[in-house]
């Protein structure tokens, strides 16, 4: 009975692709190098970059790479979290524009900077809440329904807003937004970005709510099983989802000083490329925060470099995608390779059952 | 043992036809919906504004929704294999861009040898899709999000900010753009043919039928002797192909590129199909379904200025036509599970 109940979810929990990894021990090292080469990564190309880039590595620099990865770092936390349990969450940067639509449209009504942005956090929440309800209560793919309300979400943002663009903000909101620590370069919300992940950080990697979405994301249905209120679970996570996501709407909206409805229009897929880049498996149960940081820094320390050395801001988005899709490919093929050099692995046709 | 099955057997039966019957008919209620909001759509638009069914308003229509239609048909092959592709939109960039490379470089080109190697870009970024997910064994999604920067990025790479004009093609080229049959378009012909042949292909022939097995359940199809991986692999590779057909007309049709064209199409095309009724996590789905979808959501597009709806609701609504569509796929899904259920219980 129990084997015909958890076939049709099991095959829920990994939608792309017709096999999952091998096993615990090995996924486990995997994982470790997986971490570790990522941050490996980072490390590399920065000392690369002040080598060879000039003006690299100074706080300056440092200073504006921050400002640029941070609607990204604060999205992918909440972001990672999702995946992990197996889900995903298209909507992100649909509700960052809807919520610097909104945010535009009450200042140009004339509402204070100090009531505006509360309620636009409350909106984000609520926009998440309707992305976890259909998810969780509908019972509906969240990758079909993320799509939906990515387009939706828009073009609220849009209704709103129209092709308008708010610029007026105070200047001491604005200029606020983007100030630096004392007498260096670095902007405060580093601090924002790093007390949030330290929260997301301890939530997933150190309370009984991270092991369960482990849990879940390794297979829901007997997560359920194990008493894991599975659907308030999601639930609250895509809620994160939004009100992180309108944070960095009103981050954004502040930082560039202009509310449109197509702001940060397309952000959700570098969002989900830094995720999976960190090492969080899109099938979820798999995954840590420090690799999905060192993926977003990754990310946003090669675009500065080529940006400093005068390549083409083009050629940035070949490495985005070599990088994604090499992390990706190679443990695949390493596990491959150590498997075929272990001798009292199992034989071909067994192997391949177990794909 | 056999007191059960007997008094069981009747019912079972009936039930079991009537499932079968009962599935057809849900599929069929499942494109006959999506036509008939179609039929709705351009019914009220046209008593707003008669002009709405005028001949230039609808092959503008028809012309619009070409490649959004082709590319949904590709993308349900890949679906319906439980994979996705997200390379499309830069698939098309790449290979509309390669034809007017070609034609910029070479003036005296023969139209059908740059026609063919525009598509062969498209194949052959399908074909390091297909290996990347079937060989090397990565998830689809993750794939096809890098190959969606990679082929962006080489785009972006040749292109180097230049841009090319309709100048540079020839103007046979060009006129089969604009040139229309019985006064249908040409490119409108080419999208129905696509159609025709993709769904002959899917309904009709064995390894179609084994993409539809190896979507609903990939372990079972590998049991059961299907090559999953060279399946998944022409998937990908006809997708590929049938996008770089799309940057073909798209350079006919609109003349004028540069790297960014195509940009932000992948999840369009998703969208497209997913209303048409292609379930997200494979097995189910048509190529006659995902095609309505894409005119519908075309329709939608050009019908709204004229239902005087500001043209800005135009994306809220497609959301909200995509959640009506997996809101009510679930429904019937869950309706015939239901049935199913009635059946087995009252079996056992």
């Amino acid at each position: 009975m129990a084997p015909e109940v958890t076939a049709p979810s099991s095959g829920q929990g990994a939608p792309f692709g017709p096999d999952r990894a091998p096993r615990g021990g090995t996924l486990r090292r995997l994982l470790a190098t997986r971490e570790a080469s990522v941050l490996g990564a980072l490390v590399v190309t920065v000392i690369l970059a002040s080598f060879w880039v000039d003006g690299f590595f100074t706080d300056r620099t440092a200073g504006f790479l921050i400002l640029d990865v941070t609607a990204i770092a604060l999205i992918a936390l909440p972001m990672t979290l999702i995946v992990i349990t197996g889900e995903i969450d298209l909507s992100v940067a649909s509700i960052l524009g809807l919520t610097s639509a909104v945010m535009g449209q009450l200042w140009f009504l004339g509402l204070p900077l100090e009531t505006i942005v509360p309620l636009c956090l409350a909106l984000g929440a609520v926009l998440g809440a309707i992305n976890g309800l259909l998810v969780t209560v509908a019972g509906l793919p969240s990758l079909a329904v993320t799509i939906g309300t990515m387009a939706l979400y828009r073009g609220l943002a849009y209704v709103i807003l129209g092709d308008r663009a708010v610029a007026d903000f105070p200047r001491s909101w604005t200029s606020g937004a983007t100030q630096r620590l004392g007498e260096t370069a670095i902007p405060w919300v580093v601090l924002l970005i790093a007390a949030l992940a330290v929260v997301f950080g301890i939530v997933l990697h150190a309370t009984p709510i991270g092991r369960s979405l482990y849990a879940i994301g390794s297979n829901d249905e007997a997560a359920r099983f194990a008493g894991i209120s599975v659907r308030m679970t999601k639930l609250w996570l895509f809620v994160a989802s939004g009100a992180v996501s309108a944070l960095a709407g009103v981050f954004w909206t502040l930082q560039y000083s202009s509310a449109r409805a197509d702001n940060a229009f397309g952000l959700e897929l570098s969002v989900v490329a830094a995720v999976l880049l960190g090492g969080v498996s899109i099938f979820g149960g798999l995954g840590a925060l420090p690799g999905v940081i060192g993926g977003v820094l990754l990310l946003g320390t090669i675009r500065k470099a080529l940006e400093l050395a005068d390549v083409s801001s083009d050629t940035l988005s070949v490495v985005t995608g070599l990088l994604l899709v090499i992390s990706v490919v190679a443990p695949n093929i390493v596990a491959r390779l150590k498997e075929r050099r272990r001798p009292d692995t199992p034989s071909v046709p067994a192997h391949s059952n177990q794909r | 043992m056999s007191a059960v099955s007997t008094s069981a057997q009747p019912p079972l039966q009936e039930h079991g036809g009537g499932d079968a019957k009962a599935d057809r008919k849900l599929r069929q209620v499942r494109e006959v919906g999506i036509l008939l909001a179609l039929v709705l759509l351009v019914v009220a638009t046209t008593i707003v504004n008669p002009n709405f069914l005028s001949a230039q308003s609808v092959r503008d229509l028809l012309l619009g929704a070409t490649l959004l239609t082709i590319l949904a048909v590709g993308q349900t092959l890949v679906i319906v294999t439980r994979s996705v592709d997200l390379s499309v939109g830069s698939i098309l960039g790449l290979s509309a861009f390669a034809v007017g490379s070609l034609f910029a470089a070479f003036p005296t080109m023969p139209v059908p040898v740059a026609i063919i190697a525009g598509v062969l870009v498209g194949t052959v970024c399908g074909a390091v899709n297909g290996a990347l997910v079937a060989l090397a064994r990565v998830p689809a999604l993750v794939v096809t999000l890098g190959t969606l920067y990679i082929f962006r990025g080489i785009d972006y790479w040749w292109a180097s900010g230049k841009q090319i004009n309709a100048s540079d093609m020839p103007s046979a080229f060009l006129g089969m753009g604009r040139a229309s049959v019985l006064g249908i378009p040409v490119l409108a012909l080419v999208a129905v043919l696509v159609v025709a042949v993709v769904g002959w292909y899917l309904t009709s022939y064995r390894s179609g039928r084994e993409l539809y097995a190896i979507g609903s359940e990939p372990a079972a199809a590998r049991l059961s002797g299907i090559p999953v991986d060279r399946r998944i692999f022409m998937a990908f590779v006809a997708n590929g192909t049938l996008a770089g057909l799309a940057g073909v007309l798209y350079a006919a049709r609109f003349g004028t590129l540069d790297a960014t064209v195509g940009t932000g199409l992948e999840l369009q095309v998703v969208a497209a199909a997913v209303v048409g009724g292609v379930a997200i996590f494979g097995g189910s789905g048509t190529v006659l379904g995902a095609a309505l979808g894409a005119v519908l959501l075309t329709t939608i597009g050009s019908a709204l200025p004229i239902l005087r709806v500001s043209g800005f609701w135009q994306q809220a609504v497609v959301g909200l036509l995509i959640l009506t569509a997996i809101g009510l796929d679930r429904v019937l899904a869950v309706r015939a599970e239901r049935k199913l259920r009635g059946g087995q219980s009252r079996g056992a």
